[in-house]
């Protein structure tokens, strides 16, 4: 299976083990991600808070290049899909983009990995290379706030209580907890302009892991992934109660199952450990 | 944080109204002020202005009292209000236009690091093609806080440079002036 892939700004720096561990787990499925020739920025957060027209010539450059390769696209990261997909919307209506406009076709879908994996690769061919199964994880899945919202924009069938990623992990064997806090926001960048709110955020989400009985959080986002993982000693330090919660990128748990060599240098990464839970699991 | 003021009792002022109804593309009149953006919205905690109440500051056209509140930049754009608004405002567009606004105005609000942050980012988007994460929050850090700034990211900065995860060298785009292009022509049309 051949698809366009906009891996984004994220998966090269603080996401790096994100990008190697969805790269891996494509190989080990038989899928080419074809990486989208000189892509350029999405805009992220910061384009459609200051000039809308910026916010939908960034992504639509790149959809232009998606256009010409005319295969689906596959975006792993939440923000750079919510995007795309913003800016797909726009052209697909008729709006005018300098220079993307005229030729543009839009006759490709554009998928979040989640559901590129899910619903097109699918559950007999993600059994299939399953090595070694997670039994005994508990995690609960957490796809934040871009992945789904807003449904006029991703089309989510349930925006509220997505499931790909769950039926993911609970293919690979895993034992994963339902929980209502799978959207709910983890502060996105205030992690860096505002972050004692962020803190409050996603000590919520910590908190409500916990009560869910799991013993880590699947990510599908860098954003996510890395606020979580990187502050959990500023929130404990605010909030008087000690935090270590382990949070994977869901790819890296599909290479463990897998049985991919890579997953330790990707889980070295990681700033809250996840080995000890995994050898406590006899995972690794 | 600043409370912002609203006024107990109030002019309307229908044309402002009208202008961010035009700029946001929304029917801002269509609020009956049911509260399930407040509800929903996980950040009110730190809002000065509740979301529900934002709206109909700017139905009455009280433009400039939201303008000046925190409530816009505390607002984490997770779309939950726009999700659930049962007359299809997108509260989290107007949020973005609203921002817009007050950068292209310079309004001064209490909530100084936002500005900054973006320009940082989209300044090293322009100057890449791609966001040089590294560059990116050196620049953040050291024009919203200076030195001290810098150095209360610099134990996160370490902890991720030691796990390779700080790409010391900004990407590298073939089209870099494809995408500078595109901020010569879009800042044209603001």
């Amino acid at each position: 299976m051949n698809v366009s892939y906009y891996p984004g700004c994220s998966l090269d720096g603080v996401a790096r083990e994100y990008g190697e561990s969805t790269e891996a787990v494509s190989r080990i499925l038989g899928i080419e991600l074809k990486e989208l020739e000189d892509w350029s920025c999405c805009g992220a957060a910061s384009a459609h808070v200051t000039n809308d027209m910026l916010a939908l010539a960034l992504p639509a450059r790149n959809l232009k290049i998606a256009d010409k390769v005319g295969l689906d696209l596959v975006v792993p990261c939440a923000a750079c899909y919510s995007r795309l997909k913003t800016a797909e919307k726009e052209l697909l209506a008729g709006k005018n983009i300098e220079g993307i406009s005229d030729k543009y076709q839009g006759n490709f879908h554009i998928k979040h990995l989640t559901d590129f994996l899910w619903e097109d690769v699918g559950e007999k061919a993600i059994l299939e290379k399953v090595k070694k199964p997670l039994k005994g994880l508990n995690p609960v899945c957490y796809y934040g706030c871009l992945i789904t919202r807003p449904p006029k924009v991703t089309g989510a069938s349930d925006p509220e209580n997505p499931e790909s990623m769950d039926n993911v992990l609970k293919t690979l064997g895993a034992e994963v907890r339902n929980w209502s806090y799978k959207t709910d926001c983890c502060g996105g960048d205030h992690i860096l302009t505002l972050p004692e709110v962020a803190w409050k955020l996603m000590q919520k989400l910590l908190d409500m892991a916990e009560e869910a009985g799991a013993d880590s959080i699947a990510a599908a986002c860098p954003m996510c992934q890395s606020n979580l993982d990187s502050h959990q000693k500023e929130i404990s330090q605010a909030a008087g109660k000690e935090y270590h919660v382990p949070v994977f990128y869901f790819t890296e748990l599909m290479g463990l199952a897998f049985g991919d060599p890579s997953v330790e240098k990707w889980l070295s990464r990681h700033m809250v450990d996840p080995k000890p839970l995994l050898r406590q699991k006899g995972l690794i | 944080m600043t409370v912002a003021q609203t006024p107990q009792s109030v002019i309307p002022k229908p044309s402002l109204r009208k202008k961010i109804e035009e700029l946001s593309g929304q029917k801002i009149s269509a609020c009956f002020q049911c509260q399930k953006c407040t509800n929903g919205c996980p950040v009110t905690f730190a809002m000065d202005i509740m979301p529900h109440k934002a709206m109909r500051l700017l139905h009455l056209g009280l433009v400039d009292e939201v303008l000046h509140s925190d409530t816009i930049w505390v607002c984490a754009s997770c779309e939950t209000c726009t999700t659930r608004c049962p007359n299809d405002i997108d509260i989290a567009s107007v949020m973005d236009n609203l921002r817009q606004l007050s950068q292209r105005e310079g309004v001064k609000s209490s909530q100084k690091n936002f500005p900054i942050f973006h320009s940082a980012f989209l300044s090293s988007i322009r100057r890449h093609g791609r966001v040089h994460e590294t560059e990116m929050a050196v620049n953040y850090a050291l024009k919203s806080g200076g030195i001290a700034g810098l150095l209360k990211q610099a134990g996160t900065g370490l902890a991720m440079f030691t796990r390779g995860k700080i790409k010391l060298l900004p990407p590298r785009l073939r089209a870099k002036s494809q995408v500078r292009n595109i901020f010569k022509q879009t800042r044209a049309k603001e």
